[in-house]
């Protein structure tokens, strides 16, 4: 528990020194994404109806006072939907990044310390993973486990986790040979502790950014698992779930589809968006080029 | 020499990759809780009619054995028979690969003749107007989830403006081309078939711009910042105390090496096209790879989702390798060093 708490402090105090606020992007990013885990968070406060609630009297209405941004084939009121979806969407993103970010990242350590033969099958293995279009192994996995949003993180999380394991091996490679990890080898420290305590934390920059955009990359992905009916099942007021409800209508009512997927678009992209602040902010090779 | 065993090295280690790929596909098939046999054949299948099915597809054998049977069929070219279509899968594959290839070459196209000039773009004018302009462009190209934007382009140019076709590869009262490369375009052109060339062409630009997008943001990013790095090295300086003129230093001297990077992620690209080819074909109604792909996942036909994840993951590595072997060409230093 306790190095828990040192690697979470060491990790903040790296990502701490580099100037992310400094640039207005970045607080436009942060601000959004802020927005978006607010509606996810307090959607039942917030949302003026019940997401699931049909008023067949009013369906297909076009965005008024009463219905900020209209209402679906059922009646049912889109703006509340697409706040519940943000609930949904984020848990996707967290899930999906936390699970594969961890695993990946176990991998690559293991890989990129131990050497060897360990590495040389850890790094094979990855390799097929990425040999994968993602979409369509996700649709595989998705398809054999049944159609759930469950099943479609799992298949997400499945196809993701390959890039931490990559990403970390590489970082490790070129961080085991310095001074600090051989100090460290030299007073007797344990591997567990050295990979932990010295070179995990070296890792976190890099592992930061991939996981920025793999959040929106995880978002977009399950919305196109849901639409083509891999992912979240009607009637859950899932954003790809909407886009696809709202098919049939694009030609008389627009607007069924448009709005969820405008908030799929504003959230991929605060998420894009920071993580290219925070590649400029950690890597000032890339920032001097931007 | 040096080449050689390059080559050697990378088409042994795609054999591997694909020894792993064909194992993973085959669990995620045939380790499966859901049950291929009750969704070919229904609920009301009789005990009989099941067996037949199970023994058809070697179902009642040990995973193992069904596995090198697999194998053995895969070295001969085949891939099974589809339980959806009832036709070799090979076949079906042989039929639709040709329209996907037609669609995310097109889209490669866009994403080069587009990305590369606004990335130059971008970068000669940083910090102005147009820089900000392909930023954002960028940004939410590579935000846009592609199922939402080909349906907004069908509901604008095909509803509400009627300028293009809403789906499929060719009008219904053209006759296709005669098939030589399968790619329509081409076909109607060998043929000098105007009508098909104009039919299919028609039908190409909304899909193939919509896949398109993303890879288009990708590749205008990266040239936009391989491009900034290159402007501001040494030799860029001596070319402008040359006197050379502004145009011939941007392109000649900067371009030319600001494309390695570019060149270098092609490959990622098109293997990034594939899987949004998947979705693209399902709204454009197009009939290649990804809307078979997906047809056949519902349908929980798992030989046909086998060859197309197999087919879909030879791709990625063999165009990587394309790409690898022009850089070879491109770069004379990876052959010295």
């Amino acid at each position: 528990m306790a190095s828990t708490m040192a690697l979470g402090v060491r990790g903040l105090r790296l990502v701490a020194r580099a100037p992310i606020l400094g640039n207005p992007l970045n607080v436009v990013a942060i601000a959004l994404i802020g927005a978006f885990a607010l509606c996810a968070l307090f959607a039942p406060v917030i949302a003026p109806y019940d997401p699931l609630l049909q008023e067949l009297g009013s369906r297909l209405r076009p965005p008024s006072a009463e219905h900020w941004l209209g209402t679906d084939s059922l009646g049912r009121d889109i703006a509340s939907r697409i706040l519940y979806g943000a609930r949904i969407s984020l848990i996707i993103g967290v899930v999906v990044v936390a699970s594969a970010g961890v695993f990946g990242t176990v991998v690559g350590l293991v890989a990129g310390y131990a050497g060897g033969l360990v590495d040389e099958a850890l790094m094979r293995l990855t390799e097929v993973f990425l040999a994968f279009p993602a979409l369509i192994l996700a649709m595989a996995i998705a398809g054999a486990l049944g159609p759930s949003l469950t099943n479609a993180i799992i298949a997400i999380a499945a196809v993701t986790w390959a890039v931490y394991a990559r990403l970390t091996r590489g970082q490790i490679l070129s961080l085991r040979r310095r001074e600090f990890v051989e100090a460290a080898r030299a007073i007797g420290a344990s591997r567990i502790r050295i990979l932990w305590q010295h070179l995990l934390p070296n890792v976190l920059a890099p592992l930061m950014i991939q996981a920025s955009f793999d959040l929106g990359s995880a978002i977009i992905a399950a919305a196109g698992l849901s639409f083509i009916g891999f992912g979240a099942q009607p009637p859950t007021p899932e954003w790809g779930v909407m886009i696809s409800e709202g098919r049939n209508y694009i030609s008389t009512q627009p607007w069924l589809s448009l709005f969820p997927g405008l908030a799929i678009l504003l959230a991929v992209g605060s998420f894009n968006l920071l993580g290219d602040g925070l590649r400029d902010a950690f890597d000032p090779r890339l920032s001097r080029a931007d | 020499m040096r080449f050689l065993g390059f080559l050697t090295r990378r088409i042994v280690g795609i054999a591997a990759v694909m020894v792993g790929v064909s194992i993973i596909t085959f669990a995620i098939s045939h380790v499966i809780p859901a049950d291929p046999v009750a969704a070919a054949l229904g609920d009301h299948a009789t005990d009989q009619q099941i067996a037949v099915f199970r023994s058809e597809y070697h179902l009642d054998r040990p995973l193992p054995e069904q596995y090198l049977t697999y194998v053995v069929g895969l070295a001969h070219g085949d891939l099974g028979r589809s339980i959806r279509t009832r036709r070799p899968v090979s076949d079906d594959l042989f039929d639709s690969f040709p329209a996907t290839i037609e669609l995310s070459l097109a889209a490669l196209i866009v994403a080069i003749l587009v990305g590369i000039p606004a990335g130059v773009w971008s970068a000669i004018s940083r910090g102005r107007l147009p820089d900000h302009i392909v930023r954002l462009v960028s940004l939410v190209g590579g935000s846009i989830p592609v199922f939402w934007l080909g349906l907004i382009v069908i509901g604008l140019f095909y509803y509400q403006l009627g300028w293009f076709p809403g789906g499929g590869r060719i009008d219904n009262f053209v006759a296709p081309p005669p098939s030589r490369t399968g790619l329509y375009v081409v076909d109607s052109i060998l043929a000098g078939d105007l009508e098909a060339l104009r039919s299919s062409v028609l039908h190409l630009v909304l899909p193939a711009l919509t896949l398109g997008y993303f890879s288009t943001a990708v590749i205008a990013r990266m040239t936009r910042s391989s491009m900034l790095e290159v402007l501001g090295q040494d030799y860029m300086r001596t070319a402008r105390a040359k006197g050379l003129q502004e145009r011939v230093i941007v392109l000649r001297h900067g371009l030319r090496n600001a494309l390695i990077p570019t060149v270098t992620i092609l490959g990622l690209t098109f293997g990034s096209l594939l899987s949004g080819a998947v979705l693209t074909e399902t709204i454009f109604s197009w009939p290649g790879l990804g809307r078979y792909a997906t047809a056949a996942a519902v349908a929980l036909d798992f030989p046909a989702v086998l060859g197309v994840t197999l087919l879909a993951a030879i791709v990625y590595p063999i165009a990587n390798l394309v790409v690898d072997v022009a850089y070879f060409w491109l770069d004379p230093r990876t052959q010295h060093g």
